[in-house]
């Protein structure tokens, strides 16, 4: 079991190194909050893989359902904000 | 401060954050190296003391419940607080639905319902497979949510009724308390599983903690839902109305 789960592991922890510094690294809002989800997403796979699938269920509809939404809405209305003082 | 400077100033900081880094890595303890008693107690009384199979949902909403009624109560009152401050006082405005893809709202209405399902199940089984009120109450409310994004904003408003929301936040968060009571007025401690010992594995092994998820699955799906609405009343129905 455990023989089988190590690679699983190693590429599950090698997801999240990669997209953690993306997120960062990502400078717009908007790219930002995708590259999160994604992040996010790779996160549930790591709960998943080291046994923890309720953690990873909180963790899941969290980061990819609650969290996005309330700051895509909020990065709307700036952009719309931005776009109306562009036209003044 | 010029960028050189910064950067000088940085460098030292991010060496230091980097040895304590490596350093405290080196001291944890290996995978699966648990040594507190809890957790082997729980592991092996769980199932037979209060017939769950799933030890976290046994833990968080039955053994520890007093600790989730609390983060209950945390939810409920910053959602109160955020209603308070984006309080609308505008009349909502007549919108027409933005969405104009026939695939997108053929498919994503199914994903709705998909999304709602999902969620009750991980409420009512929360006790058997993975799953409690927690996620199940925040999966239904995701599913609601995207009516908002396959069907547009005038689809939407009726989950986003605060009319019909209120009462389930407070009926789900006055009902986790009332949980407790009830084994109080039974001369048994706060939250005490009341009739706990169904066949376990069935829909009906948790006892009150069944009841409990329950509770807690309706006020985080209102309350999610409350904060949904209210964002979008806030953000996106002005932005609509100049358009």
């Amino acid at each position: 079991m455990i023989a089988t789960l190590v690679p699983l592991q190693s590429v599950a922890l090698a997801l999240v190194a990669l997209l953690a510094p993306a997120v960062v690294l990502a400078r717009d809002p908007l790219r930002m909050i995708i590259v999160n989800g994604l992040y996010g997403l790779v996160l549930v796979l790591l709960f998943v893989i080291y046994g923890a699938p309720d953690v990873s269920l909180s963790m899941l509809v969290v980061s990819t359902v609650a969290y996005p939404f309330i700051v895509l809405i909020a990065i709307a209305r700036v952009r719309a904000r931005r776009g109306e003082k562009e036209d003044e | 401060m010029t960028r050189r400077v910064r950067i000088w100033i940085f460098l030292p900081a991010l060496a230091g954050l980097a040895a304590l880094l490596v350093w405290g890595y080196l001291g944890i303890p290996g995978f699966g190296d648990y040594h507190g008693p809890y957790g082997f107690v729980l592991d092996r009384l769980a199932t037979p003391l209060r017939h769950m199979d799933n030890v976290v949902n046994a833990t968080t909403y039955d053994i520890r419940g007093f600790d989730t009624l609390g983060e209950e109560f945390i939810l409920f009152a910053a959602v109160i607080g955020v209603v308070m401050l984006l309080r609308d006082t505008d009349e909502k405005p007549e919108m027409r639905d933005e969405v104009e893809s026939d695939l997108v709202r053929v498919f994503g209405t199914l994903a709705v319902g998909g999304a709602i399902l999902v969620g009750l199940w991980l409420v009512a089984f929360g006790f058997v497979t993975p799953g409690g009120g927690f996620q199940g109450g925040v999966a239904i409310a995701g599913g609601a949510a995207l009516v908002y994004l396959v069907a547009g904003y005038r689809a939407f408003a009726a989950f986003g009724d605060e009319q019909v929301l209120d009462p389930i936040k407070g009926v789900g968060a006055g009902g986790y308390v009332v949980i407790g009571l009830a084994a109080l007025v039974s001369g048994l401690p706060y939250l005490t599983n009341l009739f706990s010992g169904g066949a376990v594995g069935t829909v009906w092994s948790g006892g009150s903690a069944g009841f409990v998820n329950w509770a807690a699955g309706m006020e985080v799906a209102a309350a999610n839902l409350i904060l949904y609405a209210e964002f979008l009343n806030q953000y996106i129905v002005p932005i609509a109305r100049r358009s």
